[in-house]
């Protein structure tokens, strides 16, 4: 699997989704800086990663979402190739029109720092292959502007169409959507694109990969990539 | 010429900013608020003098980066 992560002025989780993409797949990502146009020959998966790209400035990840890669990235998903991005990468995601929709500051304001309970929605997709449909996992969340809306009709089409990944869920594993930890509309917490090739998800999976920190839910997604691209 | 933008959450997004600001002007006895909206305020400096190509510019910008139009609306003045 060659992979490609994405530096911006101010991304700050590049080391741990390198580190955790590395545990699972055997093989270094490249990091690649935000002014450079084109990702290195034969990348299968490009992650944008958490952090505050040029400090929040305007809105999260907007000024990120125009840097000059992004036309690169834009190419490689429209090419069906996967693009993750975790985090502030999400929000990047959103800003730059490859998902649908806007993260905008948590309902009560504050800058939420632990664990997110998550409901796994759909496993046939390339990132979540290895969990069972259904299943409740638990990864670390870290924002200030997780509050993921848009327009009803959009909001509609994502949930027809089966696109909202990841949810947060109560300790019960029922889905709550007066108590969501963000005010994220529909509990949402990621979505993923029609063709099923960019997921973009708030909460952090990379910290969740090696049981010296704690849990190891999150390695199922990296171990998902590595089983959907050596079967492609 | 010099030219403001205004960048504002549509209606119905929620401001939680605003609300904060809002409960804040209450509790401070801040008399009369009905409802406060927090919104972004842009003052641009373009070249030449012809209004409607800087409003133009102005469009492209806001379409292109100083607003989000799934949430936000925006307002182009020119000053002085």
């Amino acid at each position: 699997m060659k992979s490609a992560v994405l530096v911006f002025p101010g991304s700050n989780r590049e080391g741990d989704v390198a580190r955790a993409l590395e545990h699972v797949s055997g093989s270094k990502p490249a990091l690649v800086w935000h002014a450079d146009t084109s990702l290195p020959a034969g990348t299968d998966l490009v992650v944008l990663p958490g952090g505050f790209s040029y400090g929040d400035y305007l809105r999260c990840g907007a000024i990120a979402a125009r840097a000059a890669i992004m036309d690169a990235v834009r190419d490689h998903a429209a090419r069906g190739g996967l693009v993750l991005g975790i985090c502030n990468g999400f929000q990047i995601l959103c800003e730059s029109g490859l998902l649908p929709g806007v993260l905008v500051r948590n309902a009560r304001l504050r800058f939420i720092c632990r664990e997110a309970l998550l409901k796994v929605e759909r496993n046939d997709t390339p990132f979540t292959r290895r969990y069972s449909k259904g299943a409740v996992v638990r990864y670390p969340v870290a924002h200030g502007e997780g509050n993921y809306t848009a327009d009803a009709e959009t909001l509609k089409r994502l949930e027809d169409e089966g696109r909202v990944v990841f949810r947060y869920v109560m300790a019960d594993g029922r889905r709550d959507d007066t108590q969501v930890l963000n005010g994220a509309a529909n509990s949402i917490a990621g979505i993923i694109s029609e063709k099923l090739n960019v997921l973009g998800l708030m909460p952090h999976p990379e910290n969740h990969v090696d049981p010296l920190v704690g849990p190891t839910d999150g390695r199922a997604m990296f171990e998902s990539l590595v089983g959907a691209l050596e079967r492609a | 010429m010099k030219a403001r933008v205004l960048v504002t959450l549509k209606s119905a997004v929620l401001d939680p900013q605003g609300k904060a600001i809002e409960g804040a002007l209450r509790s401070l006895g801040v008399p009369g608020v009905a409802s406060v909206r927090q919104g972004k305020v842009f003052d641009v400096e373009l070249d030449g003098n012809d209004p409607a190509k800087a409003e133009a510019t102005l469009k492209d910008a806001c379409e292109k980066l100083l607003a989000n139009t799934v949430i936000e609306t925006y307002r182009i003045e020119f000053v002085g």
